[in-house]
């Protein structure tokens, strides 16, 4: 078989997210250098607060401040920092349970390695300098003997600063190789030929182009390779009016259904070569190669007449 | 008692899955899966045409292709439409929601699914995008770390400790020697700290592959399986979704699910755990008061061969596949999903007496 192809792929997303009451509070606070708690119904101080009892699942509003120092409940030495991780040295990861919280926040602790950490033991806040309203306000913790407050009682807190924050953006990005598998790196390797191949089932002798090396229909693998065109039909098509970023081409232009001789799906390609107000379903029409296009630019009237509708209808 | 399940019986009656590999990068998720969907069929005897409800279990992010659901469809023969549906989830859940559609009587036949094609990207990585997305996701904690808390969580509470945890692994990866789908078997080496307490050994493999079983009702399960898995009992919790809310050295949710699913009433013989860490099967063992006596993981578990998604699926293929050998009277299988074993399937397999 020939060469795999690979290529890389990034996803990127920046998630927007608005805020509920309680989340909005507690980051609004750490921009301000105040770390707050809910109360639930039994009593305890969640840190990180919630709006739902995690227990009730009753809303909970009652905010209070707890202290910036606290106690490490469990810990985990990461040597390989990864990206997007609060520290780019090696930190520990950390659950942190705050003077006056009953349940732990995740960070980073920053130390000088594995032998310097030990669950139990105290650390404190550090503070980004730059803070936005986000969990990455805090930087990370770091170490700082002091004396356990278990009995500390957390203040209340009204949960009200100016300008509060009300959503964070949080970007998302992950990175990857994209393999398209057999069928479609056939159909791309031909195509790059300048060749159009799809692939017949074995069962229903349905030829599909582009291949995705299954028939839907049967549920059986697609193997055996049929050059399908270089001409065909257009089976239906829509005018484009809005301009799509990074794409050079002028609107209005038209996107169309084209069921290339030989395949029994339509596959979808611009037309170009005629005014846009003269394609029509049944056009006969040929692909447009670019030097050195590894797929047709677009596709062009062939000048025969036109296909008739009970010859193509199947396809639409 | 289930008492639903008293109303209708429903059985494992075949399953497949493929050779877990690092990459597949020759397939695409649908050229992975089609085996193991006509290996089902072909245990069977049934034709696509003959099942009633279909449901999948699988997630674009692990392979970063969009609606790739949608796609591997076709291997099923989804034209003209089928009863389907679909779960962003492990194949586990998928199971049970197409034990809910037997139940109601609806179908009779159903098969489920799911796929996981870890090699394109990093699925450390990846799994992030599942955590709390205002307080956790922002740090990009991955998943090998979130693992390493609560393995710390066990060694600091005296429940497990170095050792102990390479002796599960070591344990894992000899069973799976007898498994020739598994990715990792036989003797491989601890080796060193990935996120400390956890070394390579501790953590599983990354890698590609596909589960799939048929489900039956009653009679229709008698035809179509010499000696069906049948299920006895299923359920699913989950815990608070704050890591630091939850007491990790424990699973209440897999403890109620086992409850549930009447795992506690009589001992089984056999558990197919989804324990993804060593330091899991520790936490499982306890929650499921599991004896020495008890065959866990005899397949290798997810410790052998992990492809996100489909590894919860595989557990209860696995366990099923004993009681059709005659290998196992009663099993458990697990599934879990989510950092530090968040959400908990159980199920009770039973075979007839012989
Ligand atoms: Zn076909």
């Amino acid at each position: 078989m020939p060469e795999v192809l690979k290529a890389p792929l990034v996803l990127e997303f920046p998630f927007t997210r608005s805020l509920g009451p309680v989340q909005s509070a507690f980051l609004t606070g750490l921009r301000e250098r105040v770390v707050l708690g809910v109360k639930t119904g039994d009593g305890r101080t969640l840190v990180p607060p919630v709006e739902y009892d995690p227990v009730t699942a009753e809303e909970i509003r009652d905010l209070v401040e707890v202290g910036a120092t606290g106690t490490v409940t469990t810990w985990a030495w990461n040597h390989e920092p990864r990206r997007g991780q609060p520290l780019d040295t090696p930190f520990a990861w950390v659950l942190v349970r705050l003077d006056g919280a009953d349940t732990a926040l995740l960070h980073a602790l920053d130390a000088p390695g594995p032998d310097a950490v030990r669950t139990g033991m105290r650390v404190r806040v550090r503070w980004a300098e730059e803070r936005t309203g986000a969990i990455t306000d805090i930087a990370c913790f770091e170490p700082y003997e002091s004396e356990g407050q278990e009995g500390h009682q957390p203040s209340a807190h009204s949960g009200e600063f100016q300008d509060m924050v009300t959503g964070i953006v949080a970007p998302a990005r992950l990175d990857y190789v994209y393999s398209p598998g057999r069928a479609q790196t056939d159909y791309i390797h031909a195509l790059s030929e300048q060749r159009t191949v799809g692939e017949r089932c074995p069962s229903c002798r349905k030829v599909y182009v582009p291949p995705r090396g299954a028939c839907p229909t049967c549920g059986v693998a697609t193997a055996e390779h049929v050059e399908v065109g270089p001409r065909g039909t257009v089976t239906t098509y829509c005018i484009v009016n809005i301009k799509a970023k990074n794409l050079d081409i002028e609107v209005p232009y038209v996107y169309a259904h084209i069921a290339l001789d030989g395949a029994d799906l339509a596959l979808h390609g611009r037309i170009g070569g005629m005014p846009y107000d003269q394609v029509r379903m049944g056009l006969r029409v040929e692909a447009v190669w670019s030097e050195g296009g590894r797929y047709p630019d677009h596709y062009r009237p062939t000048g025969e007449p036109d296909a008739d509708y009970d010859v193509y209808k199947e396809l639409l | 008692m289930q008492g639903a399940a008293a109303i209708r019986e429903i059985a494992v009656v075949a399953f497949a899955q493929t050779d877990h590999r690092r990459t597949t990068d020759e397939l695409s998720e649908v050229e992975m899966l089609m085996p193991v969907l006509h290996g089902v069929l072909e245990q069977t005897g049934l034709k696509t045409a003959d099942i009633d409800f279909t449901c999948s279990g699988s997630s674009d992010y692990l392979a970063g292709r969009a609606f790739s659901f949608t796609l591997a469809l076709d291997g099923v023969g989804a034209w003209p439409p089928i009863s389907e549906s679909h779960v962003e989830m492990d194949g586990a859940w998928a199971l049970y929601e197409a034990w809910t559609k037997l139940l109601t009587g609806d179908a009779d036949t159903a098969l489920v699914y799911s796929y996981g094609k870890s090699s394109p990207g990093s699925v450390r990585d990846v799994l992030t995008r599942q955590l709390d997305p205002y307080y956790v996701a922002p740090l990009w904690p991955d998943s090998v770390a979130l693992a390493a808390l609560q393995a710390q969580a066990l060694i600091d509470a005296g429940d497990t400790d170095e050792p102990a945890l390479a002796a599960v692994a070591a344990r894992s990866r000899t069973d799976a020697s007898a498994n020739s789908h598994a990715q990792v078997r036989g003797s491989v080496p601890q080796g060193d700290y990935v996120v400390r307490p956890l070394r390579t050994g501790d953590c599983p493999p990354v890698g590609d592959g596909a589960a799939a079983v048929i489900l039956a009702a009653g009679d229709r399960a008698r035809e179509l399986c010499e000696r069906p898995a049948w299920i006895s009992g299923i359920d699913h919790r989950i815990e608070a979704h704050g890591l630091g809310v939850r007491e990790l050295t424990d699973s209440p949710s897999t403890r109620l699910a086992a409850e549930k699913a009447g795992a506690f009433e009589r001992p089984v013989d056999t558990a197919e755990l989804h324990a993804p860490f060593t330091a899991q099967e520790v936490v499982l063992r306890k929650a499921l008061r599991l004896g020495d006596d008890v065959r866990v993981n005899p397949s290798g578990g997810a410790l052998a061969a992990n492809p996100v998604m489909a590894a919860g699926l595989i557990r209860i293929g696995e366990a099923a596949a004993r009681i059709h050998r005659g290998e196992s009277d009663r099993a458990l299988a697990h599934a879990t999903s989510g950092p530090c074993l968040q959400q908990n399937l159980v199920a009770v397999l039973e075979g007839d007496p012989r």
